[in-house]
């Protein structure tokens, strides 16, 4: 993970983003994994910087965010510090994710609509399908998957990472 | 002069092997990562190292080891996972945690005995079994797409070409022309395994008399399908299988350049292929002159960004060419305007796996497993409420009676427990795909006969529900997931969808009618016929097939305002906790119906059959005690 968490000013100077540019030769095929590098750099895709690649590759604004808009790995709002996947796939809905995000979503005290706590420490997403099945429901948190999880797993999950934080503030 | 002697490879890997006196292999797929078993590999290099006792973690040809630790992709069983498997003992360790391995170093590595509480036990009957020679989910299978996955170290090239890796490809490129190829897969009847089945000599050979400059060969690793994971498995667990198929399907088309496009939600499996692609350029079996031939093929990879629909041909063509992965009307099929216009082949991950084995073996041989329409092996991704989970792999044409009951070890009940008599139903073939029940237990599963009774294989995932899975919830499950996917390019798939979705919720939180569900069945019809692409048409399949199978439980949804299974919120008996409710009287007087008896200070039942699930005596309640569910 990168020290530009989403702040504007630095998204603004584009150094990186130069930089992802010229690894993939500026070609406008490439715009997928540009847009991935990026992200990876920002947490997200921040206005002014697709802007910035549309006119450095030479494509209207309109075709990368129709581009960026259509993938679901893309997001154009920044997100929270910890992302938190809940498998939605087949297997895990039959093995009860529903209750796993019902019990993330009151945790986080999410509102209907709202994926990223107000602190910005938490983002909660749904994904179908990790390719994991063998251990449903399963949960990822920043990249670490939890197999066969339960609501009661997941909230001393949660509180887990929260305790860190408030030691670390 | 060919650059790469093969066999010499071989031998000096053999060289190598042949000191080992014992080899223990740590899963190293994703689901017993998620286990920890990085940990576990650790705790035995740390034990090693403390009983002074030389561990390889990498066979090189100047070594002679005699103890090897070595890691696997997915052995198919994550489920009792994280694995540790003893060879040539034939010894598998379940739920191992670091904490066991000093026990088992001293046990089995050391003195040769075995650590019994960490053997499987068959729920069944409760046997303890030593590994996959007595193991029933194992027994029952026949694997050779995922032999060796969970056998080899995927990160080792040199593994791979002594089990008799990439002679196949030699051979394609050094014995047969371009046509022979294309007529040798014809005859051995394989068919692919994204979906559809479409036959893949068939299709090579479209795009082999396709004259053009340039042509290209797609593998599909999309497997967008949720509840599957044999793609990842195979990425993860034997990559090499699939570059070599690449390279055979490249010689039989004509194709210089190949990609192969990964979800990116399988980071272990992008790595695992770009790490195998480097060792085979590395070694001269990708980049020019192959084989001394003077042909050309080498492959990028290509990581997905999140879009169901980009597992179709066409979208995946516009992804790749850096689009929105839309898909386009077809003709012209990609096998003729594909990638930058030029002809195209997509082929699916386990159909470029078993491209080799079919050289191999050759394409008699090829058709004497599996059924006469279907030959070969098909992978099942076997999840749900049934014992083992996990990946299997059975010929074409074995029963689901025999997948569920025999291999999965029967069907799990609301408690967890095995009970065959709470089997209900089992989805097959993701989001397109359908239902089957009791009825079809003993049909043979291929993409013949599944096609008959509206089902279809797809990628093979195989969903078993007992009878606490409402069917109206899963044909909404699926009708949420197509419709999120749906790229919205066609009208019938982008509303008429969302229209379908619509009216299972109203089925669900009881607002249908008698018009309903026959409004239901018209939408389905218009969707399949009107839809522009794969994703539309099939998306009704799952509300068609519950409809068909499970009549009676939309009716009573719809006509009772009840779900028989006490799973739609809405539609459920209201109960009251035995435990929580104090005998308040509260809920009796609100009820308008008197359906709520009971004694002062006991607690009170409610009589089901009066209820008219108003919901009054739940918001009156000031314990907490009544709550919707429970089924009937
Ligand atoms: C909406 C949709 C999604 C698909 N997803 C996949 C997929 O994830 N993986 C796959 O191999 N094929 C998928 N297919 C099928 C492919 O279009 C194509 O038929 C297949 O990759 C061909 O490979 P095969 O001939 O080896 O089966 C999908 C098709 C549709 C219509
Ligand atoms: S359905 Fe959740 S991992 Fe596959
Ligand atoms: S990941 Fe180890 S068995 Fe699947």
């Amino acid at each position: 993970m990168n020290t530009l968490t989403g702040d504007r000013t630095e998204a603004a100077s584009f150094g990186v983003v130069c930089r992802i540019l010229d690894f993939y030769d500026r070609d406008p095929g490439m715009i997928i994994p540009i847009l991935q590098k990026v992200q990876e750099e920002y947490r997200y895709l921040p206005e002014e910087v697709l802007l910035f690649l549309a006119t450095s590759l030479e494509i209207s604004p309109a075709r990368l965010y129709g581009i960026a808009t259509f993938y679901s790995h893309f997001s154009l709002e920044p997100k929270g510090k910890h992302v938190i996947k809940v498998c939605d796939g087949t297997a895990c809905h039959v093995k009860g994710s529903g209750a796993l995000i019902e019990t993330l979503r009151s945790m986080l005290a999410l509102e209907k609509g709202v994926k990223t706590t107000s602190d910005m420490l938490f983002t909660l997403e749904t994904v179908s399908c990790l390719g994991a099945c063998g251990l449903a429901p399963v949960v990822v948190i920043d990249d670490t998957v939890h197999g066969q999880m339960t609501p009661d797993k997941v909230r001393v999950l949660i509180t887990k990472i929260r305790e860190e934080e408030d030691a670390e503030a | 002069m060919p650059k790469l002697n093969l066999e010499a490879v071989g031998t000096a890997y053999e060289h190598t092997v042949s000191s080992l006196r014992m080899r223990i292999i740590i899963c190293a797929g994703t689901g017993c990562l998620a286990g920890g078993s990085l940990n576990i590999f650790h705790a035995f290099k740390a034990e090693a190292k403390k009983h002074g006792v030389p561990l390889h973690v990498e066979l090189k040809p100047e070594d002679k080891p005699a103890l090897l630790l070595s890691k696997s992709g997915c052995q198919g069983f994550c489920q009792v996972g994280p694995l540790v498997t003893i060879e040539p003992a034939g010894i598998l360790y379940t739920k191992v945690t670091a904490e066991d391995v000093p026990e088992i170093f001293e046990t089995t590595i050391l003195s040769g005995k075995i650590v019994e509480r960490l053997l499987y036990v068959n729920p069944g009957d409760g046997k303890r079994c030593s590994g996959p020679s007595d193991i029933p989910f194992y027994v029952r299978q026949s694997r050779s797409v995922l032999a060796s996955c969970g056998l080899i170290d995927p990160e080792n090239i040199r593994e791979y070409i002594y089990g008799g890796g990439y002679r196949a490809a030699m051979e394609a490129y050094t014995a047969h022309t371009p046509e022979e190829l294309c007529t040798i897969f014809t005859d051995s009847g394989l068919r692919g395994r994204g979906g559809g089945g479409f036959p893949s000599g068939k299709k090579w050979a479209l795009t082999l008399r396709q004259q053009a400059d340039k042509k290209y060969l797609i593998c599909n690793g999309d497997e967008g399908d949720p509840g599957a994971f044999m793609d990842r498995s195979i990425l993860e667990g034997n990559p090499h299988s699939v570059v070599e198929g690449m390279m055979i399907a490249a010689r039989a088309i004509g194709a210089e350049a190949g990609y192969v496009y990964v979800r990116a939600e399988y980071p272990l499996a992008v790595e695992r292929i770009r790490k195998a692609i480097d060792e085979a350029r590395d070694l001269g079996l990708l980049g020019e002159d192959l084989f001394g031939t003077g042909a050309h093929f080498d492959i990028k990879v290509m990581e997905g960004a999140g879009a169901f629909v980009c597992g179709e041909a066409s979208a995946m063509v516009a992804s790749i060419m850096g689009g929105r992965g839309m898909p386009r009307p077809k003709p012209p099929r990609t096998a003729e305007k594909g990638l930058w216009d030029k002809p195209t082949v997509v082929n699916n991950v386990e159909t470029l796996a078993t491209v080799p084995l079919v050289l191999r073996k050759g394409s008699k041989s090829y058709r004497t497993v599996g059924t006469s329409g279907s030959p070969g092996t098909k992978t099942f991704a076997l999840t749900g409420h049934v014992a083992n989970t996990g990946l299997i792999e059975v010929p074409f044409g074995t029963t689901l009676r025999e997948i569920i009951f025999e291999i999965g070890g029967g069907v799990l009940d609301e408690k967890g427990n095995v009970d065959n008599d709470a089997f209900k139903a089992v989805q097959i073939g993701g989001p397109s795909g359908g239902c089957l029940t009791r009825d079809h237990l003993d049909i043979p599963l291929d993409f013949d006969s599944l096609g008959e009774i509206g089902a279809m294989v797809g990628s093979g995932g195989l969903v078993v529900m007992n009878r606490s899975t409402c069917m109206v919830q899963v044909a909404r499950f699926f009708m949420q997931f197509t419709q999120a996917e749906s790229c919205g390019k066609c009208v019938p798939c982008r509303e008429g969808t969302r229209q379908m979705l619509d009216l299972l919720d109203d089925i669900i939180e009881g607002r249908a009618d008698e018009s309903t569900i026959p409004l239901l069945e018209s939408l389905c019809r218009t969707v399949a016929r009107g839809s522009l692409c794969g994703l539309g048409k099939a998306a009704p399949s799952p509300v068609l097939s519950t409809l068909r199978h499970f009549r009676q439980e939309y009716e009573s949804h719809v006509v009772d305002k009840r779900c028989p299974v006490g799973a739609c919120q809405a539609l459920s008996d209201f109960v009251i906790d035995g435990l929580l409710c104090r005998g308040c009287t509260a809920c009796v007087k609100a009820c308008p119906v008197g359906a709520i008896a009971g004694e002062k200070k006991a607690p009170h039942v409610i009589d089901t059959e009066r209820c008219i699930r108003c919901g009054a005596c739940m918001a009156t309640c000031r314990f907490g005690a009544i709550r919707r569910g429970g089924a009937a």
